[in-house]
């Protein structure tokens, strides 16, 4: 996360002491400004880009009582607000007592769902709490085009789900989608959708994360629709982007936002057996910052993981430190270019201005392979959704 | 537009979180975060309720008049998104 909805917008006030608010949150901060929280691997959907390779529950999961130490640290860092994923997270048996355990200790809730057990009664629900945003995820302004990436009969779920929070009073929902090179031409029908339930339209970037890489290759935005996105995002400014696209701004002004990878240094992922990774979008050994379990909890991870002490130093010299466009972009994410196989020094794979493609070139003319997941979920035997142009991802192989 | 002699407070359910740039504000109400961009503003807001004018409040935490307008365009920008307003 990206620094997900980490800014609604960064007011004009006066010069800051010392350096710009971007340098001072690339040293990193004491405490997350929020953070990512996935409470269960479990799914009940298998998309294809699932960036936490989610379908099982894992056996280790933490229990009710160690979610509970988990928000309390988090009420004394005062991280104000977290975003509960998972998986559904909706599976886990204490859902809502987890909610309310949060409400109550003054950490606010955003949490992502597929909408699949929002019925009247859990809307209604949702709707009496306090502190409580919901974001409910669609890959397509159709179900055509959702399904595909998400599961056959997953828009008509997420379509129920909006109808029960809006029948419910719920107030100002979010719908949540990933930009891919089949729904980019359905913005404005997305946008539609949105207005029409009053809810917030949230669009964010795909990354090669998790089962994503697999299929990112297929489903990532063409140069041509990257272009087009850049355009439309800056023509709506109210619609949300979790800060997700800031290396589109290479292409003229910046969008809005803070536009700096923030992992390690502003958020990090709290992953559903307690393992703290630098965001939600790399879960693998390399950004496994450590496990909340442990003496000294979160707050000694945060503080004094190598990991995270690491990400907040200067960034090395490499291509994109050396390109004109580099204050704009700040050289993209760093979990896409992780998750291709190339450098962290090296341009973003979807570089706006083509940088990324020599390097790409040379992966491919060497056949180096891709880092493979150290902590996939994915049930075993249930075929994931395969958009016509997929070819059969590694896990059906198997 | 933030007016000079009266008096502002924090919005309830606004939390302020220090650190070493100035301060994060979230309003549990609306769910948005803001930057407190310098720890003179974070000291000018936190006293803001207990000053009958903002004038009050930026002599009492020192703020030098040449610095008035960025501290009242910062306060406009938090009044804006509900994080203080009018006591
Ligand atoms: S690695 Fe990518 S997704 Fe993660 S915080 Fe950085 S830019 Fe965002
Ligand atoms: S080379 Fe790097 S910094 Fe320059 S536009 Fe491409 S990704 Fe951004």
């Amino acid at each position: 996360m990206p620094p997900e909805q980490l800014v609604h917008k960064i007011p004009a006030q006066p010069a800051a002491a010392t350096r710009p608010l971007v340098e001072e949150f690339k040293f990193g901060l004491d405490a997350p400004i929020c953070l990512t929280w996935e409470l269960t691997y479990a799914c009940n959907l298998s998309c294809v880009h699932c960036l936490s390779s989610s379908g099982r529950r894992d056996p280790r999961e933490l229990t009710t009582e160690e979610c509970f130490r988990v928000i309390d640290e988090l009420e004394r860092l005062q991280v104000f607000y977290v975003n509960i994923g998972g998986g559904e997270p909706m599976l886990r048996a204490d859902f809502f007592e987890i909610l309310e355990y949060a409400a109550a200790h003054n950490v606010g809730v955003k949490f992502s769902t597929n909408g699949t057990f929002i019925d009247a009664a859990a809307a209604r629900r949702l709707a009496s709490m306090d502190y409580l945003d919901i974001q409910i995820s669609i890959d397509g302004a159709d179900a055509q085009v959702n399904d595909l990436v998400r599961g056959e009969g997953s828009f008509a779920a997420a379509r129920a789900a909006m109808d029960h929070l809006a029948a419910a009073d719920f107030g100002p929902f979010k719908i949540s989608l990933v930009v891919t090179r089949h729904n980019v031409s359905q913005l404005d029908e997305f946008k539609e959708i949105a207005d029409s339930y009053g809810a917030q339209l949230r669009v964010t970037r795909l990354r090669p994360s998790g089962r994503g890489v697999d299929s990112w290759a297929e489903l990532h935005p063409t140069q041509a629709q990257q272009r087009e996105l850049y355009y439309w995002l800056l023509d709506r400014p109210t619609v949300l982007t979790g800060d997700s696209f800031f290396h589109l701004s290479a292409l003229g002004d910046a969008l809005p936002g803070l536009n700096l990878c923030g992992a390690g240094r502003v958020v990090c992922l709290i992953d559903p057996v307690g393992d703290v990774y630098a965001c939600p979008f790399v879960i693998h050994d390399e950004f496994l910052a450590g496990n909340i379990r442990n003496e000294g909890g979160f707050t000694k991870v945060w503080r004094e993981s190598d990991l995270f002490l690491s990400l907040r130093e200067p960034e090395s010299e490499g291509a994109c430190t050396s390109c004109g466009s580099y204050d704009a972009c700040q050289g993209g994410c760093m979990a896409s270019k992780f998750f291709v196989g190339l450098e962290l020094t090296d341009p973003d794979p979807e570089c706006v201005l083509g940088n990324a493609e020599p390097y790409l070139a040379a992966l491919a003319t060497a056949g180096t392979a891709v880092p493979s997941s150290t902590a996939d979920h994915s049930r075993p035997g249930v075929p994931v959704p395969s958009p016509v142009t997929l070819r059969p991802t590694r896990r059906q192989r198997v | 537009m933030i007016d000079l002699e009266a008096r502002y407070q924090i919005s309830p359910n606004v939390s302020l979180r220090p650190e070493r740039f100035g301060a994060l504000a979230y309003s549990f109400d609306t769910r948005k975060l803001s930057f407190l961009k310098h720890p003179d503003l974070v000291r000018v807001v936190e006293s803001l309720k207990d000053h009958e004018s903002v004038r009050l409040a930026f002599e009492a935490v020192g703020v030098d008049e040449a610095r008035w307008p960025s501290f009242l365009n910062a306060l406009a920008t938090l009044e804006t998104s509900e994080m203080i307003r009018a006591a």
